[in-house]
């Protein structure tokens, strides 16, 4: 490869993870810095609504990643930092919806689609292969003699 | 037709129920979300007045016994422009308690605009910061709220209000929260 497109290369791979957030946004501590990073791709921009505060632009979304990294400084867990978000703007704010009696029709609706699914179809396998196949009717007796000469290996 | 087949047609008259329902959500406007802060207490925040204003606003000024109309509002934003008429009778007219929020604002071009477009405010808090308004879960400018006696946050209206939203909902609400 030409020495020279290396680099070129190099700083477009780099570039990609760069998106809304300002260089003077970001914290010195890398670490609280990553978990900002985080907990921001889950936050909704409630003026875009569906980008995250992570990926917008909006004010009010840059507001809410200074506001992620200045309660990470003052020693707040990441789940602290999502309530104190979820207080003020409800449960939208938050992309990643919490599992609670109003949103378990959410989390388990598809669950139980492919449940109801997955029984009709064994149900109606079942059934099939019951009707498709009625025993047998017992062997006559000239049947069972000549199976016994089968057996017997004498045909 | 028997009962069996009938059964074949659960799966288009769900479909059908399910297309209905998401027929009926597109003519919604995803803005109007319910503020998670009904029946809670305002936040606890202090902010300074505008230059040449004698009083800001905090938490104590929104628990004053009485009910109130907090509006956030900001000189740049053009639907403050059309809801202030509305506003302005609402305090004149009918004597409606309001406080204003000056929401990412420069406070010399609130000024500006207030000279011009009237104020109807008792006080105005300078939200410089953009803090305090998302305290109270401000999505933008304006927004309403109606908060009674006791200081705690009883309805939440976003975007401009119209005469229609101040004789329908406004003005019974405020009725019913002073002769508790």
């Amino acid at each position: 490869m030409n020495a020279r497109l290396l680099p070129a290369l190099a700083v477009l791979i780099w570039s990609l993870p760069a998106l809304a957030v300002l260089p003077g946004e970001m914290l010195s501590d890398p670490a609280l810095e990553a978990r900002a990073r985080e907990i921001s791709q889950d936050l909704r921009c409630l003026v875009c609504q569906n980008q995250s505060i992570d990926d917008s632009n909006a004010p009010l979304a840059r507001d809410l990643r200074l506001l992620v990294r200045e309660r990470l400084k003052a020693g707040d867990s990441d789940q602290a930092v999502v309530d104190y978000v979820s207080a003020r703007y409800g449960d939208f704010a938050r992309l990643k919806p919490p599992f609670q009696p109003n949103t378990w029709l959410l989390w388990l609706g598809p669950l139980a689609v492919a449940l109801a699914g997955a029984a009709t179809v064994a149900w109606r396998l079942r059934r099939r292969t019951g009707a498709a196949a009625p025993a047998p009717p017992p062997l006559s007796a000239e049947e069972s003699a000549r199976l016994a000469r089968l057996l017997d290996g004498q045909e | 037709m028997t009962p069996r087949k009938l059964l074949y047609l659960l799966p288009l008259l769900a479909f059908g129920a399910l297309t209905a329902w998401f027929a009926a959500g597109l003519g919604r406007d995803p803005h109007l979300l319910p503020s998670a802060l009904i029946d809670k207490p305002v936040p606890q925040f202090e902010l300074p007045p505008l230059p040449g204003y004698a009083h800001g606003l905090n938490t104590a000024d929104l628990a004053s016994g009485e009910p109130q109309l907090l509006n956030v509002f900001a000189s740049w934003c053009l639907p403050c422009r059309a809801e202030q008429p509305v506003l302005l009778r609402l305090a004149r007219e009918q004597g409606v308690a309001m406080r204003g929020l000056d929401y990412r604002d420069r406070p010399e071009d609130a000024v500006a605009w207030l000279a011009t477009a009237g104020n109807p405010f008792r006080s105005i808090g300078a939200d410089t910061e953009n803090r305090v308004a998302i305290d109270f879960g401000v999505y933008g400018a304006p927004e309403s709220f109606i908060i009674d006696g006791q200081g705690r946050i009883r309805y939440k209206h976003v975007g401009p209000l119209t005469p229609e939203d101040v004789r329908q909902t406004i003005l019974p609400l405020l009725a019913s929260l002073k002769g508790r």
